[in-house]
């Protein structure tokens, strides 16, 4: 088990955003995380990820609970993640966006940088550049790499995201809608790319509200509902399970 | 003598609740921090000594004059140095407000001088007695008149189309507008009655000082920022309680401390300080927009 | 000659000031108190100089070096305080520093520090300094640190998730805006012999800022531009000089309006570049600038 949360409850201010949200994510799987906005899945991520901290509860990462550690450490441990509005640092371009993946797993420092005492310094940045390069080919967009991350359309600066994330060399990737804003040609081919990922031996956490990608590809699914889990396992059980069904269509009358 | 020196309190704190309450409405409305809102409290202070000395008017014209003045001088703030800005760059109204500043203080220093000017008796002042307590006229005056600003204002946002427009827009810029709403427009009255309050609050720190300078501009910046941030950003009633709270604290603080310490103006930067790290959202809580 | 010599002199040690705002700036911090820093190395150097007999170089450095260590104790706190609220803090720093100095016999309080030994050629060694700054900036833009803090100051939590010590960069910045402020401090105060509280006052910190906001903040030439061109031109038109602070503040809000970018901006920096490098027909060597003939 990769991920483990335990009897999450976060309150901003009085609001109860997650109740007793437990999950349980095994390594190499696809897991899913779907629900009606505001149920609290983007706020799920915020905690893994360390943006936020939990009011009460454990997250454990590789059985290693990790509720103390600032969001920098736990991208060192291996947890990346993207945003459900793509941040990318709009003034550098493409290349340097990705590069900043490396950050995690690289060591040269300041003063390295100023005085350059020997090639290692140098070799180190090639080392990230190439492999900047080669995530940017993974997800198909290596000739945009020298324009600025901001210019791009929506859907290539979502992939220059993923790049960015899967240069971390991560082993648990959080998507959170991914999907979102792209048309039906993007979103195959993203549903693709996330396929490919997942073989790659990485855990993927995915937030989606696309449901077609989402029955198609997941292992494992888990429903949350006004900041409680609601149902949770193989994508046919979830089909049938009024719980959900009533979630998103309301009780029939 | 406690009692003198807690009446003193609330009239400070008035001051800087007017003040605070201004920065709040601002921020409200267009998400900015009004950097140069302290030295739109110190011209106006400087129009109302002008109205009074050249012109010879009573307070109870004088100061309306003066508010008006600094009313025109919020909203021209506005229309020159906020409105034409892009809206891409988050830093930009602050650089601009941070230019008016400049832009203001040193003309003050060029046009009054680097020192204080002494601010005219615009009324005679006399002792009221209260059971075994004395209050003087200028406290009463400035309470009186902060009380009655406050309660107007009150009354504004709650009862008024236009306070409705401003809720709304602060509530959520963009739906505003989507719903007919001239969000320029409301912007526009939001700084011209928020620098309004201030010009009175500048004023009244000349009765209560008799003495003001360019560079109370600042101080009052200061000052009314910690109220905003111990009432909590965008909320109204908080500034009005906080500037209160302030106002008192520092006044006490004199009392209680040894004099030679002169803590008065590091206090409430002190304040700050521990507010910010400590509790950021105000002992009030926020009430920003999302987003 | 002489007089074009010290107006340049000044130019450099300006350049020097705006460098060390520009630093926390990259990495989101404003700092109204550089004029502080400033003034700290200014009156560290020439203690050391006057009192003790330490040569200019170390002197200079030790100058700096407290700086930094101030700084780093004021950027502990500056690490949770952002925006208008930092602008305070700092500035409130600039004014409390000012007022201790002015308090301190041993340095001369209110009537100044006299007698510090003028240092022959100071234009070099300002110069000097400014060189150094390039190179480090120039290496900090395409280094692995460079990116860091360009993506804290851009958006500090996506940074952070990503997994950059934003405690630590900005920790860093701060503190070595502090040295490089302590440093120009330091060759300032063996330039002009004489040195007072009032001459680091908040004015002088806020003229950095217009530096930086006017000469572009997109790369460290805009700085060093600013500084440089906003301390020349005042002093061939009277006129402006006597009308200098507010200029600069109606300068402020008019960049704001119509440039934000600042007159330097990237793309400014590599039309120079390509157009450098195309006449030079040098090769390009990895270096990330995009151009719009390059395609990959």
């Amino acid at each position: 088990m990769i991920l483990e949360i335990k009897n999450i409850i976060k309150y901003f201010n009085g609001f109860c955003a997650l109740m007793n949200v437990g999950l349980e994510v095994e390594e190499n799987t696809l897991h899913a995380i779907i629900g009606p906005n505001g149920a609290g899945k983007t706020t799920l991520f915020n905690l893994i990820s360390g943006m936020y901290d939990v009011s009460e509860g454990q997250i454990a990462f590789r059985k290693k609970p990790i509720n103390e550690l600032r969001p920098h450490q736990r991208a060192e441990l291996g947890i990346a993640r993207t945003f459900q509005i793509v941040r990318l640092f709009g003034h550098m371009n493409v290349l340097e966006n990705v590069m900043l993946g490396s950050h995690c797993k690289t060591k040269t420092g300041l003063l390295r940088t100023l005085f350059r005492i020997s090639l290692r310094e140098l070799k180190e940045e090639k080392t990230t550049r190439e492999n900047a390069m080669r995530w940017l080919e993974f997800v198909g967009i290596a000739q945009k790499a020298n324009q600025i991350a901001v210019n791009l359309p929506h859907a290539e600066q979502r992939l220059v995201e993923i790049a960015r994330a899967l240069s971390q060399d991560p082993d648990l990737l959080l998507f959170d809608e991914p999907a979102a804003g792209m048309n039906p040609k993007e979103t195959v081919d993203l549903e693709s790319l996330i396929v490919k990922i997942n073989q790659m031996g990485k855990t993927v956490l995915l937030i989606e509200h696309n449901m077609e990608l989402v029955m198609e590809i997941s292992h494992v699914i888990s429903v949350l509902n006004f900041g409680a889990k609601i149902a949770e396992g193989k994508p046919s059980e979830i089909q049938q399970n009024p719980a959900v069904i009533e979630a998103y269509l309301g009780r029939k009358r | 003598m406690i009692f003198q020196q807690i009446i003193n309190g609330l009239m400070l704190g008035a001051t800087y609740s007017l003040v605070a309450i201004g920065y709040t409405l601002i921020f409200g409305v267009l998400g900015i921090l009004h950097f140069a809102h302290g030295e739109v409290l110190m011209a106006g202070a400087f129009m109302g000594l002008y109205i009074i000395t050249w012109s010879g008017l009573p307070l109870y014209i004088a100061l309306p004059l003066a508010m008006l003045a600094t009313g025109i001088l919020g909203v021209l703030i506005d229309l020159l140095a906020i409105r034409p800005l892009r809206k891409d760059f988050h830093l930009a109204p602050l650089l601009s407000t941070i230019g008016v500043t400049i832009i203001l203080q040193n003309l003050a220093v060029k046009l009054f001088g680097g020192f204080g000017t002494r601010f005219p008796d615009a009324i005679g002042t006399t002792n009221y007695q209260v059971g075994s307590f004395f209050i003087s006229s200028v406290n009463v005056l400035i309470l009186g008149i902060s009380l009655s600003l406050m309660v107007g204002l009150y009354f504004i946002i709650a009862k008024t189309k236009i306070g409705k427009g401003m809720r709304a827009v602060s509530e959520n810029h963009m739906v505003a507008g989507l719903l007919g709403v001239n969000v320029d427009w409301i912007v526009l009255i939001t700084f011209g009655i928020a620098s309004a309050l201030a010009g009175a609050a500048g004023v009244m720190i000349g009765l209560a000082f008799h003495a003001i300078s360019p560079f109370i501009g600042l101080t009052f910046a200061l000052k009314g920022l910690v109220v905003m941030l111990l009432g909590g950003l965008g909320n109204v009633a908080g500034a009005m309680i906080g500037g209160l709270i302030l106002g008192l604290a520092e006044v006490l603080s004199i009392v209680l401390l040894p004099t030679e310490i002169n803590l008065q103006d590091i206090f409430s930067f002190g304040i700050m300080i521990l507010i910010l790290i400590f509790k950021p959202t105000g002992l009030f809580g926020t009430r920003i927009r999302q987003g | 000659m002489d007089y074009l010599t010290s107006v340049v002199t000044i130019a450099g040690i300006n350049i020097i000031m705006a460098l060390s705002f520009y630093l926390p700036f990259m990495t989101g911090q404003i700092s109204l108190g550089q004029a502080g820093f400033m003034s700290i190395g200014a009156y560290a150097s020439a203690v050391c100089t006057v009192k003790f007999g330490i040569p200019y170089v170390p002197a200079v450095l030790i100058g700096g070096i407290c700086s930094a260590m101030v700084g780093f104790v004021l950027g502990l706190p500056a690490l949770r305080i952002k925006g208008i609220y930092l602008l305070l803090l700092t500035l409130g720093f600039g004014e409390i520093v000012r007022v201790v100095f002015i308090n301190i016999d041993y340095i001369g309080g209110a009537a100044g520090f006299p007698g510090i030994p003028y240092q022959e050629h100071t234009l070099l060694y300002a110069y000097g300094m400014v060189l150094i700054l390039i190179v480090f900036f120039n290496r900090l833009r395409k280094s692995r640190m460079g990116r860091a803090c360009q993506a804290v100051g851009t958006d500090e939590d996506a940074a952070e998730v990503l997994g950059v010590n934003i405690i630590a960069v900005k920790l860093t910045a701060f503190s070595t805006g502090a040295f490089i402020a302590g440093i120009g401090g330091g060759i300032f105060a063996h330039y002009q012999e004489y040195i007072e509280p009032l001459m680091f006052d908040v004015m002088h910190a806020v003229e950095l800022i217009v530096f930086t906001i006017f000469g572009g903040i997109q790369i460290f030439w805009g700085p060093i531009f600013g500084a440089f061109v906003l301390t020349l031109v005042p002093e061939f038109l009277r006129i402006i000089q006597e009308w200098r602070m507010e200029l600069y503040g109606a300068l402020l809000v008019l960049m704001m309006i119509v440039r934000p970018q600042g007159i330097i901006s990237l793309d400014s920096v590599w039309s120079i570049e390509y157009a450098v490098r195309r006449l030079f027909r040098i090769k390009t060597t990895g270096v990330l600038s995009p151009s719009r003939t390059e395609g990959k």
